[in-house]
């Protein structure tokens, strides 16, 4: 099932985020240049990275459905740069704040990694747009998942040739979690499991809701005594929609599978 | 394989020369698009950074009416479904389509880059025009791999005129930082210098990494 161990990654979650929190304004200690607005960092930060290892974690599982051509890969897929994309809004307006904060403008062009997340972000953008042009649900997963896989590998080439391009590396606080005092790193390791945890639990969710949703139509349709007829029913959407009647008849082995 | 990549090369060309759909419309672009630089930046010569800006953004722009329209012939009048019905790699349609854009682009710098020498650039074109061929070379490759796995992506889709530029600008970002940083120390009014080997090296690296992930993906765009 689907919704197994929700519950349980769910209030982990909140765990984690908790402590994270607690961490990052009790515990770890004051920036000496930046003082209280470097707190954002551990927000940021974890975001950014979560985000990009969804997009690589999108291509991975297109890759999966590729091979396989089960839909359900695609439905991950979908799954994973969805959740992406809105942590990567999330990393964006953080990052922007930092910047208005630390350097007195909402956008720097001298920081590489926020200007290869944003070309990162504005191709991701497409993603929907792409599957919302194609009608065909099998084609739709089809193309989607080509794109995803060159998207993924987009990702590490964009960081390289932005940060090549970059005249100078702008003093930063980030950078490897070695020039980090111990505090700080302690803080930073936290929040970044507990963004990851947070990740992780709303893909659960997003899957476990497409999934009920699926079955409850097919349920509805099989009360009603119609005929499952799942093409003609089917709304024009960019998410993957799991087949009704295939869902019912393979709950069995879509239970073992998972 | 390469029997088929010359048998459907000839196809492309000939479609191309008789009808003259993409090439001509490319060429004027990019020309036109000099002029509206000339106004839009109030400048009658430019040179370094913002002549390399200026002749990457229009071949850029160019490209892209090329790309728009390299797989609809095939989308539209059945070529894709007689080339399935083939026994033929599916690889082939994927190199012959490269060559074909590539072919396309040379053409096209063909014309627009005398024209900019002559309309818009301030420092003479020759001097720098043996290491300026490499950069365009290398940058080309790039574009026309790219951009023939974007068509292919986004010819079948129903926004197809919209979703090609808007998959295909993000990818090809690397390429102009790549193309233009290579390009201005070329173009620079003192001392022109030849370019850094750092962004030819960006260059290859990308077409190389570009041309492995299009011949892995592209037969998968072709099933049905």
């Amino acid at each position: 099932m689907y919704g197994k161990g929700l519950r349980a990654l769910s209030i982990a979650t909140v765990a984690a985020m908790a402590l994270a929190l607690s961490l990052v304004f009790f515990y770890a200690p004051l920036d000496a240049e930046q003082g209280f607005l470097q707190k954002i960092f551990y927000l940021h930060v974890p975001l950014a990275i979560v985000a990009l290892c969804g997009f690589v974690l999108g291509a991975l599982l297109a890759i999966a459905h590729l091979r396989t051509r089960d839909p359900r890969w695609d439905m991950r897929s979908y799954v994973a740069i969805h959740m992406s994309l809105i942590f990567g809004v999330g990393a964006l307006i953080t990052g922007s704040i930092w910047a208005k904060g630390s350097w007195g403008h909402w956008w720097v062009w001298s920081e590489p990694t926020l200007v290869s997340f944003l070309i990162v972000f504005l191709l991701y953008a497409t993603y929907q747009p792409l599957r919302f042009a194609i009608e065909d649900p099998e084609r739709q997963a089809r193309y989607a998942s080509v794109f995803a896989i060159t998207a993924g590998a987009f990702v590490p080439l964009n960081f390289m040739a932005v940060r090549l391009a970059s005249a100078y590396v702008h003093p930063r606080v980030l950078g490897s979690t070695s020039n980090l005092p111990g505090p700080m790193a302690l803080t930073f390791l936290v929040s970044l499991a507990a963004m990851a945890l947070l990740y992780a639990t709303l893909c659960k969710f997003e899957l476990t809701a497409k999934h009920t949703r699926a079955q409850l139509r097919a349920l509805r349709r099989r009360l009603l005594g119609e005929i499952p007829d799942a093409q003609a029913r089917r709304t024009r959407s960019a998410a993957p929609t799991l087949q009704p009647g295939a869902t019912v008849g393979t709950q069995a082995a879509s239970r073992t599978a998972l | 394989m390469s029997r088929t990549v010359a048998a459907l090369l000839r196809k492309e060309l000939l479609v191309e020369l008789r009808t003259l759909e993409s090439v001509p419309a490319m060429s004027l672009f990019a020309v036109t698009t000099f002029v509206v630089f000339h106004f839009a930046l109030n400048r009658s010569v430019v040179d370094g950074d913002l002549a390399a800006g200026i002749l990457w953004v229009t071949l850029l722009f160019a490209a892209i009416l090329g790309v728009n329209r390299l797989f609809v012939a095939d989308a539209d009048q059945g070529g894709f479904d007689a080339f399935l019905l083939a026994p033929v790699d599916r690889t082939a349609m994927l190199v012959a389509k490269v060559i074909t854009l590539l072919a396309y682009l040379v053409v096209l710098e063909l014309v627009a880059v005398p024209a900019f020498g002559l309309l818009l650039l301030g420092p003479s074109i020759g001097d720098a025009l043996p290491d300026l061929i490499g950069v365009l070379a290398l940058g080309d490759l790039g574009v026309a791999v790219i951009g023939t796995l974007v068509a292919a992506l986004a010819v079948r889709t129903r926004a197809r005129d919209l979703l090609g530029p808007l998959l295909g600008l993000p990818l090809l970002v690397p390429i102009v930082i790549g193309g233009a940083r290579a390009t201005s120390p070329l173009l620079a009014s003192v001392h022109p210098t030849a370019p850094a080997a750092r962004w030819l090296l960006t260059l290859g690296l990308y077409d190389l990494v570009f041309g492995l992930i299009a011949y892995a993906l592209f037969d998968f765009l072709l099933e049905d």
